[in-house]
């Protein structure tokens, strides 16, 4: 850089020459100096702030546009970071206890036409109508003609026939993807999954939801995407559930029963490893819900959970469990059953005239009307209903089936002295055989409450206590004598090794307008296997059973439902696991008497 | 001294962009990897997932009994019954056949912890 001399020497000794102060010179040149130096600083200042300006403008563009990206782009998932889990299937399986497929779904094409789009909309609607007989033809021409631009063919189509549909060769009949639900096993467990239906529809996909059922009960779970496609694990034991229903099956048609329903439940864990109703239907193939003010005539129906009768005698065990609890009575008291006994213009009578008293353990045996209404006096109207409160009976069984929500049980509307005599034996007080199941669950395991359940469960699930550990031993003493005596009434049950116990009822069925019917009955029978040590409840309901047996014509349970579940018995507890073994020799029944 | 530092900055500069380049690659080769693959595990888990309702289908109950049924004379199939339980000792021994058995011909030497037989 050349420096400009502050005091060039030429102009000073000019300036001394004529006089001048030379140091006016020299500060001249500084101020232009210091002029000079401004300028180029504020050059240099302005470019800076430029330059800067222009950076914080380029950055805020860049932040601008990339906010204005993110929030105009469609989201999409982090490309890399996505582990295979999340690619499954919109609703998750249904499986049975040992994992076995109960429900799962299905990839399948749904089919739809855009008519604007046909060339040949006449010959697509004929062929059309070849592949689907079911199809109108004519109004498809109709249709296709007209000036829509959408309509829905089929919801689901079989690789087969949508071969077929695309070899028409129409560009105006299209195919969306579609998963719908399947049961492979047909029929078994109907009842328990229900069915599916679809709800929002569109051409790319369409939401599959429960629409009856364990598959309608627990939609929001099986749909929940944060459970990755986990299965259902649900406590039914597929093929359990299905020997099961052949064996009702089978009874149902030998006893010409209009119907019939069994449960079977685990007595610690309230699982329930097999649930049959029938008549029964195809989940794949849903029928419609039936007309009509019987919704019990419809297959759909679930009379094990939806059915709620007056289970007859079969609630005797309960008056009787109730008062040896409670410390009234032991199994060897006597009770008077002089008959017949009458309250107001009621009239209390028992099958057969049985004498003057009987023994508690008598009176379960012989399913004596009188003497349990007897018992039920001794108790009282108050007592008798807490108990069966904590039992269950007054309100919806918890089981995980949407129509167990609808299924509350009938009490009476005023719980009179008679009513707590005729509930005793089971009139008066309906309820369904589920709750009937958990009740008797209570007994088995030795008195505490049993929620029922259609889920897994990883144990015993022990409720509150309701019924004494002494009493609960004595009422099963009493259920096995009912089987293993010569004169129970269920005498027909005993499956050699398995030392069932049970109690038998036979309730007459209800005129849909008041009264009962003569001549129908709906027979339960209520068991207990291995009585010594508990593990299983079996309840089986036939609806209007009738056969000839022994020279007469036979409704009561004793001869329709137990033989039945005997059978039943015989067929599932080896399936179970239960070996057949020599019960022991002493009775607790007995010991306690003695005592 | 000072160009020299210039010429290495330069260098730097450039192999580190020409390595970012190839890692930008890499990775973008790696996600598209990885998105090839996530596409093969979801079709063969809806494969799977048919080939399952399949098996299931076929392992039906019904279909299941029917076919024992059928093939009763080869099978001999029954439905469990409480007699079918046994005991261990029920089991008969196998009995071994000795003109049927293989003779030995590969024997190996072992040990008889000096019991001579």
């Amino acid at each position: 850089m050349i420096r400009t001399p502050l005091r060039p020497l030429a102009r000073i000794l000019d300036a001394r020459q004529k006089g001048e102060n030379p140091d006016a010179i020299e500060r001249e040149n500084i101020r232009l100096r210091h002029e000079d130096m401004r300028d180029k600083l504020r050059v240099r200042a302005e470019q800076r702030l430029l330059l800067l300006g222009i950076m914080y403008f380029c950055a805020f563009l860049v932040i601008g546009a990339r906010m204005g990206g993110l929030a105009a782009s469609e989201p999409e998932e982090p490309r890399g970071a996505t582990d295979g889990a999340s690619i499954v299937a919109q609703r998750a399986d249904i499986v049975d206890r040992k994992g076995r497929i109960l429900a799962t779904n299905m990839e399948t094409h749904s089919l739809y036409a855009h008519p604007h789009q046909m060339i040949e909309p006449l010959r697509a609607a004929e062929e059309l109508g070849e592949i689907f007989p079911d199809l109108d033809v004519a109004d498809l021409k109709k249709r296709f003609t007209s000036d829509r631009k959408f309509m829905w063919i089929r919801k689901k189509l079989s690789p087969e026939q949508k071969q077929a549909v695309h070899d028409i060769g129409e560009p105006g009949l299209l195919f969306g993807p579609r998963e719908m639900r399947l049961y492979p096993n047909g029929a078994v467990a109907a009842h328990v999954l229900g069915g599916y239906g679809f709800g929002r529809e569109g051409v790319h996909s369409a939401e599959v939801i429960g629409t009856a059922g364990i598959e309608k009960f627990e939609d929001e779970l099986l749909r929940d995407p944060a459970r990755e496609g986990a299965p259902l694990e649900l406590s039914l034991d597929l093929t359990i559930q299905d020997a099961a229903e052949k064996v009702l099956y089978g009874g149902m048609k030998i006893m010409n029963a209009k119907g019939a329903a069994s449960i079977l439940m685990d007595v610690h864990s309230g699982e329930i490893l097999a649930l049959a109703s029938l008549p029964d239907f195809d989940p794949n193939d849903r029928p419609l819900p039936a007309l009509g003010d019987d919704p019990s005539i419809s297959p759909l129906f679930n009379r094990a959970v939806q059915g709620v009768y007056e289970l007859g005698s079969t609630f005797k065990i309960f008056a009787a469990a109730q008062a040896m609890d409670l410390g009234i009575v032991n199994p060897g008291t006597m009770v008077d059953i002089r008959g017949p006994l009458r309250w107001g213009k009621h009239r209390i009578r028992d099958f057969h005239n049985y004498g003057r008293e009987l023994s508690v353990t008598k009176v379960i045996v012989k399913s004596s009307n009188i003497g349990t209404a007897r018992l039920a006096q001794m108790i009282g109207a108050a007592r008798q209903k807490a108990f069966l409160e904590k039992l269950g009976f007054f309100d919806v069984t918890a089981v995980e089936l949407q129509e167990a929500k609808a299924a509350r049980p009938l009490l009476p509307p005023n719980w009179s002295e008679l009513s707590t005599m005729t509930i005793s034996y089971g009139h008066g007080l309906s309820a369904s055989p589920l709750h009937l199941a958990a009740a008797y669950a209570t007994v088995a395991n030795g008195g505490f409450a049993v929620t029922p359940t259609l889920l897994r469960q990883s144990g015993a699930q022990k409720g509150e206590r309701v019924l004494s550990a002494r009493a609960a031993k004595a009422s099963l003493a009493m259920l096995r004598l009912v089987v293993s005596h010569p004169e129970g009434t269920a005498s027909f049950g005993d499956v050699k090794g398995y030392a069932v116990g049970g109690k038998t009822g036979t309730a007459d069925k209800p005129k849909p307008r008041g009264g009962y019917y003569d001549d129908k009955v709906i027979a339960t029978f209520a068991s207990v296997f291995p009585s010594h040590d508990p593990k299983y409840v079996l309840i089986v309901t036939l609806d209007e059973p009738e056969i000839h047996a022994a020279g007469q014509l036979r409704r009561t349970a004793g001869w329709t439902a137990v033989p039945v579940a005997a059978e039943m018995i015989e067929r599932l507890a080896p399936l179970l696991g239960l070996r057949p073994e020599i019960e022991p020799a002493e009775l607790a029944g007995i010991r306690l008497t003695s005592q | 001294m000072r160009s020299f530092l210039y010429i290495m900055t330069t260098l730097a500069v450039i192999g580190l962009a020409f390595w970012a380049y190839h890692e930008n690659y890499k990775t973008q080769e790696a996600i598209e990897r990885t998105e090839r693959l996530q596409r093969e595990i979801g079709a063969a888990r809806s494969r799977l997932s048919v080939l399952k309702a399949e098996w299931a289908y076929l392992n039906r109950p019904d279909r299941l009994r029917d076919l024992a049924e059928l093939n009763f004379d080869r099978l001999g199939l029954l439905p469990l019954r409480p007699a079918h339980f046994g005991n261990v000792d029920q089991v008969s021994f196998p009995v071994i056949d000795p003109d049927g058995l293989d003779p030995i011909t590969n024997s190996v030497p072992v040990s008889s912890q000096g019991e001579e037989p």
